[in-house]
Formats: C-alpha cells, sequence, structure tokens
C-alpha cells in the first residue's frame, strides 16, 4: 500500500518554522510584540522628521507674518514625509507587468483552489488575497503583503517575494500565501518593513482598484 | 472515495503536475516519491495547505495528501 512509503502522521511534516528564516537568522521573531514596538518606532522616526517642519513654520510666522510662505513650505514638508513613507509602503503590492496570459491563467486556477469562494472574488477584483492570521488580517500581494492589525487601524507593508522573478503573477502570490499559512511569524520575520501606519494613508497611496481589498481586509481586523 | 492524488511544482508555466497516485497503487506513488525527492534536491519547499491559515511543510510525501505543492523559496525585498 502506498501509504506505508510515507513517514507516520502523514508525511515528514516539519516543525512549524519557516525555512528562510534560517536566512535571516540574527533577527528576532516578529511576533505580535514585535509588531507593537516596530509600530510605535515608526510613528516617533516619522513624528521626530515631521515635527521640526510644524515648528520651524511656527516660529516663522511668530517671529515675521511675512514669512507665511515660507511656513507654508514648511508644513508641506511635513505633511510630505509621511506621505512618502506610506507611499513607498503601498508600493510593495504593485502589481508587476504580466508576461504569459496562459500561464497567469493556469497560474490564477490554483491559487483559486487554496482560497476561499469571497478571497478569490476579491483576488480577482484587486490582485490581493485576504488571509486571517493571528497578527491581523494579511493582503498578499505578489511581491510583498500589507497586514491590517487588529482594530484595522495601523498597516504594516512587508516587502517580500518569491525567488523567482519570472513567475506568474498568481504563482508569486500564492508563494507568499503558503510561506504564511506554514508560519505567519516567520514570514513577518524574512520580509522587510517598508512602513508601518495609519491604514487611511496606505489607502491612498494603493491604486484605487486595491482599495476595497484594504477596507475589506480592516473590516475583517475590526471585526 | 478519493481520488488522485498530485504533487504539483509552482513554476513559469503556472504550474506544473509532476505525479499523480492513489493510495492503493504502489508504483504511482513510488515514482512520485522519486520526483518529490528530486525537486527538493532542487531547492523547492514542498507543502500542504490545509485552509483559510493553515499549511505545514513535508519533507517526505504524505501519501493521504490530496495536493502537495513545491514552492521556490522566499526572501525580502
Amino acid at each position: 500500500m502506498a501509504a506505508a512509503g510515507a513517514s507516520a502522521g502523514g508525511g515528514g511534516a516539519s516543525a512549524a518554522a519557516l525555512p528562510e528564516r534560517a536566512g535571516v537568522a540574527w533577527r528576532a521573531p516578529m511576533d505580535a510584540r514585535a509588531l507593537r514596538a516596530r509600530g510605535r518606532l515608526w510613528t516617533l522616526s516619522t513624528a521626530a522628521h515631521s515635527v521640526p517642519f510644524v515648528a520651524t513654520a511656527g516660529v516663522l510666522v511668530g517671529i515675521e507674518p511675512g514669512l507665511a510662505p515660507v511656513s507654508a513650505l514648511a508644513l508641506a514638508h511635513a505633511w510630505a514625509i509621511p506621505e512618502l513613507y506610506a507611499n513607498r509602503g503601498a508600493k510593495v503590492v504593485r502589481p508587476r507587468r504580466r508576461r504569459d496570459a496562459w500561464a497567469e491563467r493556469t497560474a490564477q486556477g490554483l491559487l483559486g483552489d487554496l482560497v476561499g469562494h469571497d478571497a478569490r472574488e476579491l483576488h480577482a477584483r484587486t490582485g490581493l488575497v485576504t488571509e486571517r492570521g493571528r497578527l491581523g488580517v494579511w493582503l498578499v500581494g505578489e511581491a510583498g503583503a500589507l497586514l491590517v492589525r487588529p482594530g484595522g487601524r495601523r498597516v504594516h507593508c512587508w516587502c517580500v517575494r518569491a525567488d523567482d522573478p519570472m513567475l506568474p503573477s498568481a504563482d508569486r502570490t500564492a508563494h507568499l500565501l503558503l510561506a504564511l499559512r506554514e508560519d505567519e511569524t516567520g514570514f513577518a520575520t524574512v520580509a522587510n518593513l517598508a512602513f508601518s501606519g495609519a491604514a487611511w494613508r496606505v489607502a491612498r497611496r494603493l491604486a484605487p482598484s486595491m482599495r476595497p481589498a484594504l477596507r475589506a481586509a480592516a473590516r475583517m481586523a475590526r471585526g | 472515495m478519493r481520488g488522485m492524488a498530485r504533487l504539483v511544482r509552482m513554476d513559469r508555466t503556472g504550474h506544473t503536475t509532476l505525479a499523480e497516485w492513489t493510495a492503493a497503487d504502489d508504483a504511482a506513488f513510488a515514482a512520485a516519491s522519486e520526483a518529490f525527492r528530486e525537486q527538493l534536491e532542487a531547492g523547492y519547499y514542498a507543502v500542504v495547505s490545509e485552509g483559510e491559515g493553515r499549511a505545514h511543510q513535508v519533507t517526505a510525501l504524505p501519501a493521504s495528501a490530496d495536493l502537495v505543492i513545491l514552492r521556490r523559496p522566499i526572501a525580502g525585498g
């Protein structure tokens, strides 16, 4: 009988750790506590970049009201800095160029088999797959993922990809989805954090077609 | 009754079915196991998905799985 050839327990099921973690062994596991710390650090860092411009704007107008245009420029800088960071975060899920339509359709079939009806439908509309995890609700794209934290207000943007850039888009997404399912903490540990901040800020920088996915993930994260 | 189990590799064609077997067919399972080992040696990881939020990596071909998927490693971009 064929089962005799497999190890007990239905195959050589490995421990939960993602094997790719070995390549970033120096990184601390990105668990819920580490995520909160990274989130606070991002907020502090952003404030450290923006607050001096706001202060400068106030001081300039206080000293000389005629410097209001310069103050306005300083305020624009203060606004633009977090926007640029959020843009960097949103870019992780930006669609890449499609190469082979046949391969794309084949890959979409496999990805569709891996997710439920709602996630499949959302992927067809937005290019992103929702996946509920212990750390929050994930939106998995082809070269990165967004993690909407419980409550739906903060989003972590992760840059992570399969090691073959010639794979069809849906296959790249499926690679990330399977790795995420294997080990959520390991997935976040292996990935590079591109941004952490307000969901509304990331939403403004996403392609319009992708925004419904973020709204859906935020609803799931609140629920 | 269970249908054919499949060993699938995600690749540039979308995906390729490398082997199919049933619990009653020792020869087909042996051939699938051989193909499985070759792919692991080529650097693929094997995963059995168990629905939303759950999947596990396997290092030997599980005869009881319906679908075993081979994926490439991932890395931070």
